[in-house]
């Protein structure tokens, strides 16, 4: 029996669908009847962004897919015959390989606005949580995608990085064996990262978007003063603070959609190599097991902790550079998952925090940057010095924070948004 | 919105900055694809000097005639030699892999995508770059790919070149810009001994012809999204205005 006191529609056919799903209700709960704060600033155009990139991942992939060949044969000539035989196949191609550097773009940049007003501090912990976990399964995701084409940066990338499991001691070697499906990267591995790229990923992504959404409703959204505008209510019980959803921000976000979509497409029609960042130039030769390129560099998005790997240049307790420098790697992204616990300050909103919290986040922000352009360049002396320095700020932010969140001092909060 | 748009483009704004480091070539040229005299003259030089080897495994005979305006008839009786190939045929070449690594030691590479890969500087410096060299099995060697494979199939048109110690204005190795001459003093300078057909400049033109088709087949959708893009930018334009403006009177009433 579902539920007696959901809202439904007084008669016609909303009213019969009502009495055998919760339409009416989850519309008003997720949109029509969701109060948002009405103070949300351009930092927040990127959730709704995400979402859109999502929709334009999956729709041009189903149709890649089609004309698609996942065997070491034919992967590389029909990623050729897609841009050059299919109708708009060359559109569809490009609007999803950059539309995968877009995915990046703005979720790093909606993770920062997370980190901006403390999105992720209680009772959004789990928010937070759900949207690593998304970032996590979209960086495996990113990487199987770049193997399809078949090119030789996408086998010698995916060469490199399947490579770091073997430094994991005793288990490593059988354990990269067991992934790779051969004993090196062949037509086997491609079908099961095609596989995992088509079916897999994009169901637990879109499983976990729908998590992150649940939580988030059922928290409300925070917003640039970090106040929660649920203690202020009118006599109806509405947020003093609160617009609603729909169509507040719908009609908003359709405005940043726009502004989006133009540059997206700009890249798309004029750039779509995105100075051979988003496209990587030696991903044009079919792969090569037997020519290794000069300089292999990951995709973009995964720059900067590919630099926090290569930062780690000394042995430890018997155990190579490479092991710990997988380990600080894989330390780097774990961090991100107990960020709300690190946070002792009482207020959430960097505008209210004090000076320290914002000059580290300014440092962390600057060495996240610097260690993304360093994970492109091959590596020098000089470079890998910047890197550890880089690496150290990046740890320094998180592992300080407990102490510095704790002890500044904060200004006070006001008692409503202040737009 | 203006705030908007610049954030938005500044965080494209690090990875474009970066391409920027590329070696240093003797030549540079800028692709037209609207050119399309250049184009077909540039498929024509590649029917004849270069597809003996190079094969354009993915550019199909029929969609070059139509994106580059050409007649069927035309194309196949001026640009398709082997009996075995179809006007819808991909340019392949009569010879296989295998009987290419036998007799020439390696392969020569498939050209379709090489201007993506080395872009087209490299391939117009290069074809403009070979010179005589004796000790070399095929008697030439190449500023830009050292101990190259490959012999100047172009050399009836080019004539003779030989590396000599002059004064060039392209940039030639590491020599140094004289800033009184404006020239590069260097004794790797190359300079035609032997005319051959065509007039150094004339063989450049033809070059850059070869260059420009080898840019249009790494990429022919090219073409296509040129025209496209203005319709779709305007479009998006449009309806960014509108969603401002509706946007704009939904908000009339927040305070």
């Amino acid at each position: 029996m579902g539920n007696p006191n959901r809202v439904k529609a007084e008669s016609g056919f909303m009213r019969w669908v009502d009495d055998r799903f919760p339409a009416t209700q989850m519309w008003q709960d997720h949109l029509s009847k969701y109060y948002a704060p009405k103070n949300f600033n351009f930092w927040y155009f990127f959730g709704s962004l995400a979402l859109l990139v999502l929709v334009n991942q999956i729709l041009t992939g189903v149709w890649l897919t089609m004309s698609y060949n996942p065997t070491a044969e034919g992967a590389f000539a029909s990623v050729e015959y897609i841009m050059r035989d299919v109708e708009y196949g060359w559109l569809i191609r490009y609007m999803h390989s950059t539309g995968a550097s877009a995915f990046f773009v703005v979720v790093y940049l909606h993770m920062f606005r997370g980190l901006l007003y403390g999105s992720y501090k209680a009772p959004r912990e789990l928010v937070w949580i759900f949207g690593m976990t998304i970032y996590l399964s979209l960086m495996a995701e990113a990487f199987m995608g770049y193997l399809l084409p078949w090119g030789q940066m996408s086998y010698w990338g995916a060469q490199v990085i399947i490579s770091l499991f073997s430094a994991i001691p005793v288990v490593g070697a059988e354990l990269t064996q067991w992934i790779r499906g051969d004993y090196l990267i062949s037509g086997i591995t491609l079908n099961r990262f095609f596989a995992l790229h088509v079916v897999a990923l994009p169901i637990v992504i879109l499983a976990l978007v729908v998590l992150h959404l649940i939580a988030l409703h059922e928290v409300g959204s925070n917003n640039p003063d970090g106040i929660e505008i649920k203690d202020k209510k009118d006599e109806t019980g509405k947020p003093l603070d609160g617009i609603p959803f729909h169509p507040y921000y719908t009609v908003k976000d359709l405005f940043g959609v726009a502004v989006f979509l133009f540059v997206f497409c700009v890249v798309i029609f004029y750039f779509p190599e995105g100075g051979g960042y988003f496209l990587e130039k030696p991903n044009f030769e079919p792969s090569d097991p037997l020519k290794t390129p000069d300089h292999i560099a990951p995709v973009w998005y995964f720059t900067p902790f590919y630099a926090i790997l290569r930062a780690v240049t000394f042995s430890l307790f018997g155990l190579d550079s490479k092991f710990w420098g997988v380990v600080l790697m894989g330390a780097a992204i774990a961090i991100l998952f107990v960020l709300p616990w690190l946070d002792r300050s009482p207020v959430r909103s960097m505008r209210y925090k004090g000076w320290f919290s914002r000059i580290m986040l300014a440092l962390f922000a600057v060495s996240f940057v610097i260690l993304g352009v360093l994970g492109v360049l091959p590596a020098t002396g000089g470079r890998t010095l910047v890197a550890q320095i880089c690496t150290a700020v990046y740890f320094a932010f998180f592992l300080l924070m407990p102490i510095y969140t704790r002890l500044e001092k904060t200004k006070p909060v006001p008692e409503r948004v202040t737009g | 919105m203006k705030k908007q748009l610049f954030a938005l483009l500044f965080a494209l704004v690090p990875f474009t900055a970066l391409a920027a480091a590329e070696a240093h070539l003797p030549y540079s040229m800028t692709p037209d694809l609207e050119d399309k005299a250049s184009l077909q003259r540039g498929m024509q030089l590649y029917v004849n000097y270069c597809m003996g080897c190079h094969s354009l495994e993915h550019q199909r005979f029929a969609r070059a005639a139509e994106d580059l305006g050409m007649p069927q008839d035309l194309v196949e009786e001026n640009l398709i030699f082997s009996s075995d190939l179809a006007f819808n045929d991909q340019m392949r070449i009569a010879m296989s892999k295998e009987d290419a690594e036998n007799w020439l030691g390696a392969a020569p590479p498939d050209l379709t995508l090489r201007s993506r890969v080395r872009g087209t500087d490299w391939i117009y410096s290069y074809l403009l770059s070979f010179y005589k060299d004796p000790e070399r099995p095929t008697g030439v060697n190449n500023a830009v790919f050292d101990l190259v494979a490959m012999p100047n199939v172009l050399e009836p048109l080019q004539g003779v070149q030989e590396m000599v110690c002059a004064q060039s204005d392209h940039p030639v190795g590491d020599a140094e810009l004289d800033p009184l001459t404006g020239k590069y003093q260097s004794c790797e300078v190359l300079q035609v001994t032997e005319p051959g057909q065509m007039e150094p400049a004339e063989f450049e033109e033809a070059v850059y012809d070869l260059t420009n088709f080898l840019a249009y087949v790494g990429e022919p959708s090219k073409l296509q999204a040129q025209t496209l893009a203005p319709k779709v930018l305007i479009f998006i334009f449009i309806f960014g205005v509108l969603a401002y403006l509706l946007k704009r009177e939904y908000w009339r009433d927040i305070h």
